[in-house]
């Protein structure tokens, strides 16, 4: 019997060198092309040393930067994070025609090229734009100003929470709502004592996807932006002006700031995927 | 008697839906379709002759062979990485999993600018290649670079599941059958994964497609060789050229969303297939 099981065990696993093989090419594949960028990041920005990455980063310019993505994302997020608690209401706990059109639908920013998610704003609210001569009538300024920056964050963070939260509350189902309601608690109640105790995991996991993307995004609102310094740069933007004038060191202690985010989002990714699959939820 | 919504006892859906459906089309679809009603002043003739036209041709070419060739390089390697996270135990596993993500966690721009310093010919990696006469950066070699950067998740986090639920019995028949290991996994494992590994790679290739941020640094922007699709839709609307950035979005955004529909088809298919 265990003569058995160990031949059994042995001949549904590879040799040990085909082991070592496959795991050394999956390692240096991702040192090559995931370490090795983090690193080089942190290594340009300290090349010259201390100083010289604290002067970049207290230049007024990047402070500004760094001010308006926070300000991006921080309208872009909340913004989308309604959306998607309400497109998911309505997807995961009602029946209606049209629910898997609606659902294709949210996913579409996710199909189109950033560039082309910024070209969509300028061809609404540019100069020569649809509602252009209005707004200009107006004296208000969409494009090449901050709401077009805010505009187009929104538009390539939108589907990030629903597809989130879609699959997640129709596998939980509604029985759980609707005997709330039956014992008479309101809408609202149901949803602050039932749903969101149910969904905080995933609507976590979306939020943190989300910011990350908000704060990172580059193609979207560079062509929105105008390059306009201290009034209409985002810190990816600001990078890629020092990048062009060559000032590296600086370039690079921008993009750390931008490096560490996405280091801690992965950090806290992993503990919420841990968390989540303790208490058997589902993430995407 | 048909209904639109089905009876429940639960309240908010006039809410949810009415807000969803307006938010969708005020930032969503409206702004979209101000894509095509742009196209529409060209009529077809002008947008043919701006899609036709000898550096726009070029610079789709480049976007999809580049975009073709790392959404392969990442099917090839994803399966790899997926395999080995999923079956074999090493130190630094974990870290190694959570790492997979950082293209989706790390700003593209920051991404383009590091991998141009990496593979420029004075740079960490690009020296030993400089030495042999090959350039990486500044050609299209570096957008592949950067493009497989970008599609690196995609096919690991489509195979990770579906490998996790091969089931070690058929595994065990096979061998106990007299099968090696490699007829297992060419004859089992490989078709149980590959619905998700085209899922995966079509991901990666659509996401590789519209990329920009990355690529732009690394590129060269050479016409003709090195200038990929976004960018000139760019290099036109900084020319208030903005019906032909359109045509080329348009274009893009036609190819893009076959793919999608590709994609939900392949979804719809393999979930047929596997019963579930």
């Amino acid at each position: 019997m265990s003569a058995q099981h160990i031949k059994r065990r042995i001949s549904t696993q590879e040799s040990p060198l085909v082991t070592v093989t496959l795991i050394a090419i999956a390692l240096v594949f991702m040192a090559l092309f995931l370490v090795l960028p983090l690193v080089t990041v942190f290594i340009e920005a300290f090349a010259k040393g201390w100083d010289l990455y604290w002067t970049a980063l207290k230049e007024p310019v990047a402070w500004e930067a760094i001010k308006l993505t926070f300000i991006a994302a921080g309208i872009a997020v909340p913004a989308n994070l309604v959306f998607g608690v309400s497109a998911a209401w309505a997807i995961a706990k009602f029946d209606f025609k049209g629910k898997s059109l609606l659902i294709t639908l949210i996913d579409l920013p996710f199909a189109v090229s950033p560039v082309v998610s910024g070209l969509v704003f300028v061809l609404l609210f540019g100069a020569q734009g649809w509602f252009g001569h209005w707004l200009q009538a107006h004296d208000i300024r969409l494009i090449f100003a901050v709401p077009g920056i805010v505009l187009a964050t929104i538009f390539v963070t939108f589907p990030f929470i629903a597809r989130q939260l879609i699959p997640l509350m129709q596998a939980q189902g509604k029985e759980e709502e609707e005997a709330a309601v039956s014992l008479g608690a309101s809408g609202w109640q149901t949803f602050w004592r039932v749903t969101l105790p149910n969904i905080k995991w995933g609507l976590l996991y979306g939020v943190i996807l989300c910011n990350a993307r908000a704060m990172g995004e580059f193609g979207a609102v560079s062509v929105v932006s105008g390059h306009i310094r201290g009034l209409t740069n985002t810190m990816p933007l600001h990078v890629e002006i020092l990048y062009n004038e060559y000032n590296f060191v600086a370039a690079f202690s921008v993009a750390s700031l931008l490096a560490l985010l996405a280091v801690v989002t992965l950090i806290v990714k992993s503990t919420v995927e841990w968390q989540a699959k303790r208490s058997g939820d589902i993430l995407h | 008697m048909s209904r639109f919504k089905a009876h429940t006892v639960l309240p908010g859906f006039n809410l949810a839906l009415g807000f969803t459906v307006l938010y969708l089309s005020l930032i969503v679809l409206i702004p979209l379709s101000s894509l095509f009603f742009k196209t529409a002043e060209l009529g077809f003739g002008g947008f043919w002759d701006v899609v036709t036209s000898d550096r726009v041709v070029a610079s789709l070419r480049v976007t999809f062979v580049t975009s073709f060739i790392a959404a392969g390089i990442n099917a090839f390697f994803g399966i790899i990485v997926a395999w080995v996270l999923i079956r074999y135990t090493f130190p630094g596993k974990r870290i190694i999993d959570a790492l997979v993500d950082l293209p989706f966690a790390l700003p593209t721009a920051v991404a383009g600018i590091t991998l141009a310093t990496i593979y420029a010919p004075n740079g960490l990696i690009g020296q030993y290649f400089a030495a042999h006469d090959i350039k990486i950066a500044y050609t299209p070699i570096g957008i592949v670079v950067a493009l497989t950067f970008i599609g690196l998740p995609f096919v690991v986090r489509t195979v990770q599941p579906v490998l996790v639920d091969v089931e070690a019995e058929v595994e065990e028949a096979a061998a106990s059958l007299g099968a090696g290991r490699w007829d297992v996994f060419r004859r089992i494992i490989f078709p149980a994964i590959f619905p998700a590994v085209l899922a995966g790679f079509a991901m990666a290739l659509a996401r590789a497609i519209g990329e920009y941020g990355s690529v732009i640094f690394i590129a060269g922007n050479m016409p003709y060789i090195s200038e990929i699709a976004p960018l000139l839709i760019v290099a036109k609307l900084e020319q208030y050229d903005y019906a032909g950035a359109t045509a080329i979005a348009i274009a893009m955004l036609v190819i893009s969303f076959a793919l999608l529909l590709f994609i939900n088809g392949l979804q719809w298919w393999s979930s047929r297939k596997g019963g579930r």
